[in-house]
């Protein structure tokens, strides 16, 4: 998992612009974050993790932008903090949001594993270990059937069957 | 236990006497709304999935406002699905091309002091101003909030910005903001409820109020909140229940700050943070002037925009797109448009349009714009290098007649 770094204060604009928004998520995709770093999106990889600074996410409550993460394969976030609505449509989409105090200590390029079950990133190039908050105890299950909408398909089917 | 504003709104919709901040509580909603860009178009195809229905048709609102007037084939699919699916599903409060929402919601009555609401926008603390706890929601969760008419919130800490005195003339809500987001940051609001008290919230208009908790979005607010007084009374015209914060509330934080001190204030490229006494700005010369959005065109503003360009013409391209059908045909009744119309401007569709960087008239490369927008956000309005200065409707006005970033107060004395 290769770390690449952002700044605070990432918008929902550059990572889901607006002129883009009446396309699907594979095409607004392709123009995520392309205003602050050209080239993320052909050169992000399965399994990767965006990590940036203070108030990662702010601005709109458009869930293209972790969507757009998502699609390209990002499997994580970890942040200083998040703007409160991406935070909550980053698990709704089952893409795990961590607050990371440290994560400033990450440099691009870095490789990362995450220990969910510790609730630690060990960062494999510096030997260094960061501990991030962990998720809400409510949302846990949630995340784990990978976001809401299965989240509550399974909660459906559980009632029509009991 | 005293309890906030903010406080006694939450544990009203989670059923309980009191809440804590910090709780985790399960809250009924009275009402959402959906636009057509996060709304239908995104939780059609998930309800059809689910195969489940509105908990209760009769409350939820479609306001149609970021794909219209539709330019091509998508945009037009989009609309087409909120037309449709409002139908099908039994919604028949279905506000289609009358403005944007934030601004329609309140003007055809659906907000109350009290309520709880989720609306599915990120400038959706517009509705704090009537004393509802109302905040943005992306498209899953509200899915989850058609499916099951509940949401999890955090009881909120309460912010409180408390202003004495009163606004000069030539200032606004919309510098009071500006001000207090260079002030605190884009994360100022810790995702808490943001509470705006004071003489100078009193005697501020029911328009303006909005425009306080509208931009508590930029602020990092989850709302913003402003207690229920005869202003609200008068805007809703009827009577309503007083809702306002116990007396000695405990608060995560009192800022107290005298609007009478308070110049114009503008956010220079790329971030509404990036804000600072219009003075500063006065060698800026932009070449488009923009009176938009939810945020900066609804009556009051338009209103404001007059008082500057009354018998003046503008120096630049200036576009004005009134944030309500309903706010323009005021105008219009009234001469404001009139003014608007003789200083030179052109007037867009009821719609988000280039504040959303929706439509056809985004800024090109380059180019350098002033804005009674909320966000100027790189790429937002259209090309990445395009330049956007946010200021009032005062401000926008001004510097349109000045050809520079001006002052509004030179034009005023």
């Amino acid at each position: 998992m290769k770390a690449w770094v952002f700044g605070d204060d990432i918008d929902t604009d550059v990572l889901a612009p607006g002129r883009y928004m009446k396309l699907g998520i594979e095409e607004i995709s392709k123009h995520c974050l392309e205003s602050v770093l050209p080239g993320f999106a052909s050169s992000v990889r399965k399994d990767d993790v965006v990590v940036a600074g203070r108030n990662f996410g702010c601005g709109s409550s458009r869930e293209q932008a972790p969507a757009a993460l998502k699609e390209l394969g990002v499997s994580a976030l970890l942040a200083e903090s998040f703007a409160g609505l991406f935070y909550r449509n980053s698990l709704n989409l089952g893409l795990p949001a961590l607050v990371c105090g440290g994560a400033r200590r990450i440099r691009s390029g870095d490789q990362l594993r995450i220990d969910y079950d510790k609730g630690e990133i060990e960062n494999l190039t510096t030997g260094e270990t960061l501990p991030f908050e962990p998720i809400p105890a409510h949302l846990m299950e949630m995340v784990r059937d990978g976001g809401l909408l299965p989240h509550l398909e399974k909660r459906l089917k559980c009632r029509t069957t009991s | 236990m005293k309890q906030t504003l903010a406080q006694k709104l939450v544990a009203r919709a989670a059923g309980k006497s009191s809440v804590k901040p910090g709780e985790i509580v399960t809250c009924k909603v009275d009402l959402a709304m959906m636009h057509d860009s996060g709304g239908p178009r995104r939780v059609k195809p998930m309800l059809e999935r689910l195969g489940a229905k509105v908990w209760d048709p009769s409350k939820v609102v479609v306001i149609t406002d970021h794909y219209l007037p539709a330019y091509d084939e998508e945009s037009r699919r989009i609309i087409h699905i909120a037309r449709h699916w409002a139908a099908s599903a039994g919604v028949q409060n279905l506000y289609d091309g009358q403005g944007i929402c934030h601004v329609v919601l309140p003007e055809r009555g659906h907000l109350r002091p009290g309520m709880f609401v989720v609306g599915g926008d990120s400038h959706s603390p517009t509705g704090g101003a009537f004393a509802a706890y109302m905040f943005g929601v992306g498209a899953t969760e509200m899915l989850g909030v058609l499916v099951t008419g509940e949401i999890w919130l955090k009881v909120p800490h309460t912010i409180v910005m408390d202003f004495s005195g009163e606004l000069s003339s030539g200032v606004s809500a919309k510098d009071m903001m500006l001000f207090l987001i260079g002030r605190f940051g884009l994360d100022g609001g810790q995702y808490q409820a943001v509470e705006y008290r004071g003489a100078a919230i009193r005697k501020l208009a029911m328009q303006e109020r909005m425009t306080l908790c509208n931009m508590t979005a930029e602020l990092g607010g989850q709302t913003g909140l402003i207690s229920s007084d005869q202003v609200t009374e008068a805007f809703l015209k009827t009577r309503i229940e007083t809702w306002e914060s116990d007396r000695d509330a405990p608060v995560l934080a009192h800022h107290r700050f005298n609007a009478t001190e308070l110049a114009p204030q503008v956010a220079a490229p790329h971030s509404p943070a990036n804000t600072k006494p219009v003075g500063e700005f006065k060698d800026v010369k932009p070449t488009l002037a923009y009176i938009g959005a939810c945020t900066g065109a609804k009556l009051e503003d338009l209103r404001m925009a007059a008082v500057v360009l009354k018998g003046r013409k503008a120096k630049m391209r200036l576009l004005v797109a009134p944030a309500s059908l309903r706010d323009q045909e005021t105008a219009e009744k009234e001469g404001t448009l009139k003014i608007l119309l003789d200083a030179g401007a052109e007037l867009l569709p009821n719609a988000c349009g280039i504040c959303a960087g929706y439509g056809e008239h985004l800024l090109p490369e380059n180019m350098v714009a002033i804005s009674s927008t909320a966000r100027n956000f790189k790429g937002r309005m259209g090309a990445a290098s395009s330049q956007v200065y946010l200021g009032s409707p005062y401000t926008v006005a001004a510097s349109a007649v000045a050809g520079r970033i001006c002052d509004p107060r030179e034009f005023l004395q």
